[in-house]
């Protein structure tokens, strides 16, 4: 059965069903209506929900949940991220998993509430001190939430590592009709390194100081070998009508799907323009975008940003291809009919070009 | 010939890293003592600081988490709300607590966390060299008040156990100190009763420890338990700041 529920609300329900036990938040749009269907929620399910006293207490509370084993995730938007990012730090160098939302708004500073893609940066590469990734996924619909959180919850106990969601503003507050019938539970992990008290085991420790440099090379080495092995294993996308494309539209998220609108359009009119979406930001599908590269030469990029996803496809490219970009910053979210005129645009000039070379 | 004291057993066989005379050791041998009296090494988890009591795993025999400088009683509450069973302390610095922690431990007091906050109150941060801490006293001199604290520039000591008094959540708050025998047999008390109220579930309990640092101080071990005694229990006296007797305090 259909339920019509808000981005945010469903976000909720999937991260219940996933098998969340554990939620701590501090109030921030566009993401409050998660808040606060957790505060509701949890309680109903025999869980815990704290509103914290803010986004760093909160981040360290998912943090000793988690390492007491329990299944414990957190949310906010951009200026609350920032602020998690220390304790998402520890997560990464404890090998402690959770699962952080951002409902991104519109930046830098305070920004504004509209919705917005301005965290790329901030969510791939790593965001705070010290040499690591987290998992960052991004759906692009109210329904992929049901997808999306039992696969952050599963992948952050696989891997023992935080694990973002990537929303925005748009997809949080938005209502669609949800179908939670396929939505499956992650398996439960052997956790043989929470705490729990040293009860029938030697005493066991948590902790990211290692003052020997020699051994804190090895345990960053380590969790390098980690993060090459998840981006050997879980890179995620969708194309859209890209069998046959001569222009290749990249889009994530909100942003992916205003693009499917221009390209059904640009498609009626004859233009052979498709999709790549990435659904994992990091680890990002490179290896899809160097097999498109040997048919297509023209990539469009667009981000609700001034551009911060363009650098993973031009290191994915190396070179290959022509690279168009269109990025609107700031919480604009432009119409798929404006997106479409540009696309178009790029695409008869790259028709040009091509005529020309082939003279 | 009969045992009257000996080494707990809960306190690894390594050496202190702590210097000459510094009262980590005290409050670290004290905790591992009531815990082994107490029975409850198969459910205590330490929460341990960015500070010189950084690495008490090196030395508890119990569970221990480090956490980040100051967010000890965050992550405290994250493991206590999922083991509500278990007894959760954190240990943490005048810095980790009254400086860059003071939000997560004043709104884990007040919301009647049923944990146990260790705080080591030496003056001073210790472990980065000596600096100013909030509860440095008026004229000290430390390595960033070069001429002595000077409340115009720097503010005035912080009472923590004061200030944590002023909160519904928070059962029982002692100052206690570890300069002298009798002291350390209060403290040990002290500890002892506070974590019987988180077993009896009556919510938040801090014990401060006036602990000496002759390193930072500048002073010989001796004079620095003397110190404690002459002028820091001054502007710190000893003793219960709140005691809530009856029920739950939350
Ligand atoms: C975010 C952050 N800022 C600064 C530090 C550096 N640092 C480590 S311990 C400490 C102060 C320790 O002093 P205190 O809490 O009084 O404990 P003590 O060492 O005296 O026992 C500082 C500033 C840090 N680890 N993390």
């Amino acid at each position: 059965m259909k339920r019509l529920m808000s981005g945010n609300a469903t976000l909720g329900e999937a991260a219940v069903l996933s098998g969340c036990t554990h939620y701590f938040g501090y109030p921030i749009t566009p993401q409050n209506e998660l808040t606060e269907y957790m505060a509701k929620r949890m309680p109903e399910t025999g869980g815990v929900f704290i509103q914290s006293e803010s986004e760093i207490a909160a981040i360290n509370m998912v943090l000793g949940a988690a390492a007491a084993g329990a299944r414990a995730m957190t949310s906010s938007s951009g200026p609350g991220i920032s602020l998690k990012q220390e304790g998402i730090s520890y997560l990464a160098a404890d090998e402690l998993p959770a699962v952080i939302v951002n409902m991104v708004r519109g930046g830098p500073g305070m920004g504004n509430i509209s919705a917005s893609q301005s965290d790329y940066f901030q969510a791939t590469r790593g965001g705070g001190h010290g040499d690591y990734r987290t998992l960052v996924l991004a759906p692009g619909s109210v329904q992929e939430l049901t997808e999306v959180m039992p696969l952050a919850f599963d992948l952050a106990d696989k891997y023992r590592n935080p694990v973002v969601v990537l929303g925005d503003g748009m997809l949080g507050q938005m209502m669609e009709p949800v179908d939670f019938s396929g939505l499956k539970r992650p398996p439960d992990y052997e956790k043989d390194y929470i705490l729990t008290g040293a009860k029938d085991r030697p005493p066991r420790k948590i902790h990211s100081l290692i003052f020997d440099t020699k051994l804190q090379e090895d345990h960053n080495w380590k969790l390098h070998r980690k993060f090459q092995l998840i981006e050997q294993n879980e890179v995620r996308h969708e194309t859209y009508l890209a069998d046959d494309a001569e222009m290749i539209v990249v889009a994530y998220g909100i942003g992916a799907r205003i693009a499917k609108g221009a390209i059904k359009r640009l498609r009626q009119e004859g233009l052979k323009v498709g999709l790549l979406r990435p659904v994992t930001l990091w680890p990002f599908p490179v290896e899809m975008l160097q097999g498109m590269a040997k048919t297509v030469n023209d990539f469009f990029v667009f981000e609700m940003s001034a551009g911060q996803m363009i650098e993973d496809v031009k290191l994915a490219l190396g070179g290959r291809g022509r690279v168009h970009f269109y990025g609107r910053p700031g919480g604009v979210i432009p119409m798929p009919v404006e997106l479409s005129r540009i696309i178009a645009r790029h695409y008869y000039q790259a028709q040009a070009r091509g005529r020309k070379k082939q003279r | 010939m009969k045992t009257i004291h000996s080494r707990t057993r809960l306190l690894k066989e390594a050496h202190f890293h702590y210097c000459p005379g510094c009262g980590h050791g005290i409050i670290n041998r004290l905790l591992m003592e009531v815990i082994e009296e107490m029975d409850l090494q198969e459910s205590a988890i330490c929460v341990a600081p960015a500070g010189c009591g950084m690495l008490l795993y090196n030395y508890f025999e119990i569970d221990v988490i480090e956490s980040a400088h100051g967010r000890g009683a965050a992550v405290a509450t994250g493991i206590k709300r999922v083991l509500p069973q278990n007894l959760v302390f954190s240990y943490q610095g005048d810095g980790d607590l009254a400086a860059i922690g003071t939000a997560e431990g004043f709104h884990a007091a007040n919301r009647g966390e049923n944990i146990t906050v260790i705080f080591v109150n030496n003056g001073v941060y210790g472990m980065t060299g000596g600096q100013m801490a909030p509860t440095t006293l008026l004229d000290q001199v430390t390595t960033t008040t070069p001429t002595g604290r000077n409340s115009d520039l720097a503010g005035h000591p912080v009472r923590i156990c004061e200030v944590f008094a002023t909160l519904d959540g928070a059962c029982y708050l002692e100052r206690v100190a570890v300069n002298k025998p009798a002291a350390v047999v209060k403290a040990k008390r002290a500890i002892t009763k506070a974590f019987q109220r988180q077993l009896d579930g009556r919510g938040f309990s801090l014990v401060e420890i006036l602990s000496p640092c002759p390193v930072n101080w500048k002073m010989t071990p001796h004079d620095a338990c003397a110190w404690i005694d002459e002028v820091v229990s001054k502007r710190f006296p000893l003793g219960v700041a709140k005691d809530v007797e009856d029920g739950s305090c939350s």
